[in-house]
């Protein structure tokens, strides 16, 4: 029998996960990553990862994950392929327990758990704060010991740049550039499994990495995969300002017990230690009773941007609140919390266990993604599959903090053999592709590298990327308003003509960075456009998405997803109606108990 | 007027592995909390060296910019560390930015890494599990064992304790600290040690373990503060046991 052929793009933790799946079926894959796959974006994931293990006895269940999760993204997720999600994530987490992950124990050897947004139950195993870099090692492991016994092609130091379609509008493959040779090379392949994360970049600074461009969507995008809730983009309440990037500083922190606070005095000038309790404005917890600082992060965000913006309380006048976690046992915080603590100290200098950090929301979490089926990870060209981040299935209008970790394992799991599956059925296989299809591929890519490589303009790259991200943070994160999302897309769209006159200051075709960043660049304009075209067109406010002059969530209306869809060269929007069958939509609150 | 505060930065170029290396020099704004890679990304933004000579962006790896990746280590004033936490007020200037000089150099500041990947091959850095389905959950770990193996787990595979080991040369093939830390590692975990004996003896012979010559750089240079020299220690008590009893044995 015909043996079919896989490719994984991305190995963070969905792309690991589906090449695990994909070699233990016994099919060959090759995985093609930027990065060495260890390095992967989600090694930066801090807190943890969500099951409803309830080894706390409190009564905790998968139908209250799954409801929390639903209620958490304000009812935009389609709502089966969630409970599944839900249901699959106890085992996901023995599965890592097996791999040899080191979670925190209780003194009875078994996994410990915390709390974390949006819910009111220990449901978040964890391996200190480094949660994602230790699952991220675990599965790396093991595509290690695949790769060791023959299984997995490694391509690392390699970037997507397209899909190979046919004629009949089916992928056969993908065309990558090798980032040290700037080789153009095309690949077979029966099924393709994009597992490529978030797009932080194109908010200039986020939480995210380097890497996360959303690059690879956009190319997609413009080829005919649909792109579904560009617009819900989660910027994270805590993150510590940088000029080089925004880092994160977990949930966790607060799932532990850190408290968030202003001086209830705009003019204080004492330090935050010696600011008496009374005189401490915990507007969280005052504004937040039940769920005090554990309000799902879109909530948080918006509170400390009113604390900032309208209120005028931020620290010394500036745009910063602080996190406090000075009341807890130095031992906890060294046990439980030790990695993020690390990174405040080194980038700031500052004992965050002796002084509270200072902290302000960030770009951190694409919800929105590559338009997937509800079944198995499908996207609407036949042969592409997508996991993890750059999708959008799991998490509605808001993602509830240590689900991300889940969705990424589980999306991943399910991609795999649903792509194995596809590429058995096969009629023909992409062997039977006429090589003029792969040659016409590489040549439009190898066009694309040429002009941009020659070409005598007057405008940096870097430059370019800046201002749209300044734009895009401005007006297209936390509050947003239809005539500056119109400006923005005006913008965009200027840059977009300046991006034709880009100069990359480097000719060789030796590990060309800038070359491989203005192919990136130029992705990121188009997908930019896709998020504030959504964001304009939705006029409600739900979950992550807010307009003050549409303040309430409209079901009537905007109960649906939006599909983003490429036709005749522009960004065209479509909606389709959301899989509410499971659980009835209902007012999110978290004020009072649900 | 203020004064606009300069930041000196000299930097290694070499266009690729068999072209001829040479410094440049730079010089950029002060900005608050600069580190190495913001000084790499205002080059990029304007290429022109010192004395207003036009001249490319400079190639590095660099991915998270809060040292979990691993990806951005180079020598920076000489010293083998992280860029995104070597920050320019902590430093003397000129800063001198160079490449790990251990690794295979690729471009400017990049360079191949690959070997440490290949060592964890060697080594069997996992546990063997039967299968992803479901198989319930793992043995029980107890707290004291996670406190001990979870700080060897936070190895970013970075490669300065390979940079600062003198046993790390063109003679031989030492895996370095790194790698000698995550045998230990997995022979801790409870399932892990059901494979001990083939991990150690992947870390005795060519390369391996007995090269280490006690010169304890690697635990000084780690930026995770991995107790390096004590996983070395444990590794080669297990080593020597194993052999013994090999010969004891027959």
């Amino acid at each position: 029998m015909r043996q079919p052929k896989i490719i994984v793009v991305g190995g963070g933790l969905a792309g690991l996960m589906a090449t695990i799946r994909v070699a233990e079926a016994g099919i060959p894959v090759d995985l093609l990553s930027i990065v060495p796959v260890k390095r992967s974006h989600s090694v930066c994931a801090q807190g943890g990862i969500n099951a409803a293990k309830n080894q706390k006895g409190e009564g905790d269940t998968v139908d209250k994950h799954f409801d929390d999760t639903i209620y958490g993204g304000d009812f935009l997720a389609n709502q089966p392929l969630v409970k599944r999600m839900c249901e699959a994530a106890p085992g996901i987490i023995d599965l890592l327990d097996r791999m040899g992950v080191m979670f925190n124990r209780t003194p009875e050897g078994l996994l410990d758990y915390r709390r974390f947004g949006g819910t009111l139950y220990h449901r978040t195993a964890f391996a200190g704060a480094t949660t994602g870099q230790q699952l991220l090692y675990a599965l790396d492991e093991q595509v290690r010991r695949h790769e060791a016994e023959g299984k997995v092609k490694k391509f690392e130091g390699a970037t997507f740049l397209s899909a190979v379609i046919d004629g009949g509008g089916v992928c056969r493959g993908i065309c990558a550039m090798d980032l040290r040779t700037m080789e153009i090379k095309t690949f077979a392949a029966d099924a393709v499994i994009f597992a490529t994360g978030g797009n932080g970049a194109i908010f200039g600074r986020s939480t995210n990495s380097v890497v996360c461009t959303g690059s690879a969507q956009a190319a997609l995008f413009q080829q005919g995969v649909d792109y579904a809730n560009g617009e819900f983009i989660q910027v994270h309440p805590t993150a510590i300002p940088g000029e080089d990037k925004l880092r994160l500083m977990s949930e966790s922190a607060r799932g532990e017990g850190g408290r968030v606070w202003v001086p209830r005095n705009p003019a204080e000038k004492r330090a935050p230690r010696s600011i008496p309790e009374a005189e401490r404005f915990y507007f969280l917890e005052e504004w937040y009773p039940k769920y005090g600082n554990l309000v799902p992060r879109d909530i948080a965000t918006r509170a400390i941007h009113r604390i900032v913006y309208q209120e005028k309380l931020g620290i010394d006048g500036r745009s910063a609140v602080y996190l406090d976690v000075t009341h807890i046992p130095r031992e906890t915080l060294d046990r439980k919390l030790e990695g993020i603590l690390e990174i405040y100290e080194k980038f700031l200098g500052v004992d965050p266990r002796v002084e509270p950090m200072k902290v302000f929301p960030a770009m951190h979490y694409t919800m929105g993604g590559i338009w997937v089926n509800g079944e198995d990870q499908a996207s609407n060209v036949p042969g592409i599959y997508a996991a993890g981040e750059c999708e959008y299935q799991y998490h509605g209008a808001n993602r509830l903090g240590a689900n991300s970790l889940v969705s990424c394992i589980f999306g991943g799991g399910i991609a795999g053999p649903a792509a194995v599956k596809y590429a058995k059925n096969l009629e023909n296989s992409a062997e039977s592709t006429p090589a003029a299809v792969f040659d016409g591929e590489r040549k439009r890519q190898e066009e694309k590298n040429h002009k941009l490589i020659n070409q005598d303009g007057s405008e940096n790259p870097i430059t370019i990327w800046r201002e749209l991200g300044q734009v895009m943070t401005e007006h297209v994160t936390v509050t947003r308003i239809n005539k500056d999302l119109e400006m923005t897309d005006g913008k965009i769209r200027a840059l977009q003509e300046r991006y034709k006159k880009i100069n990359l200051s480097d000719r060789t075709k030796w590990s060309n960075q800038t070359l491989n960043f203005g192919r990136e660049l130029e992705n990121m304009i188009v997908l930019a456009r896709v998020i504030t075209l959504g964001a304009l067109a939705r006029n409600e406010s739900r979950g992550a998405h807010y307009k003050p002059d549409f303040p309430e969530r409209d079901d009537a209306n905007w109960l649906k997803t939006t599909r983003a869809k490429w036709v005749n060269n522009d960004i065209q929007l479509t909606y389709e109606p959301v899989d509410i069958s499971l659980i009835k939509p209902r007012p999110r609150r978290y004020d009072a108990a649900k | 007027m203020a004064e606009t505060k300069q930041v000196i930065v000299k930097v290694k170029r070499q266009a690729g592995p068999k072209e001829a290396a040479r410094w440049e020099e730079f010089s950029l704004k002060w900005r608050p909390s600069m580190n190495v890679i913001i000084c790499l990304r205002d080059i990029a933004e304007n290429p022109v060296t010192h004395d207003g000579k036009k001249t490319t962006p400079i190639t590095y790896d660099s991915n998270c910019l809060e040292e979990i990746c691993g990806s951005c280590a180079m020598l920076i004033n000489g010293k083998a560390r992280m860029a995104c936490s070597a920050l320019v007020d902590q430093l003397e200037q000129p800063i001198r930015i160079e490449p790990m000089s251990k690794f295979p150099l690729v471009r400017d500041l990049a360079v191949d890494r690959q070997f440490m990947f290949e060592s964890l091959k060697r080594v069997k850095a996992w546990i063997p599990i039967d299968g992803t389905y479901n198989l319930g959950e793992g043995p029980r770990v107890s707290p004291e064992v996670q406190e001990k193996g979870y700080p060897l787990s936070n190895c970013i595979t970075c490669g300065n304790c390979l940079e600062v080991c003198p046993q790390v040369n063109e003679h031989n093939q030492f895996v370095g600290a790194a790698i000698i830390s995550q045998v230990r590692l997995f022979n801790m975990h409870p399932t892990g040690a059901m494979n001990k004996s083939e991990r150690i003896a992947a870390i005795i012979g060519p390369g391996g373990i007995q090269e280490c010559a006690n010169a304890q750089n690697c635990v000084h240079a780690c930026p995770k503060g991995i107790p390096l020299t004590e996983s070395i220690a444990e590794v080669n008590r297990d080593a020597w046991k194993q052999a013994l009893l090999s010969w004891l044995v027959g």
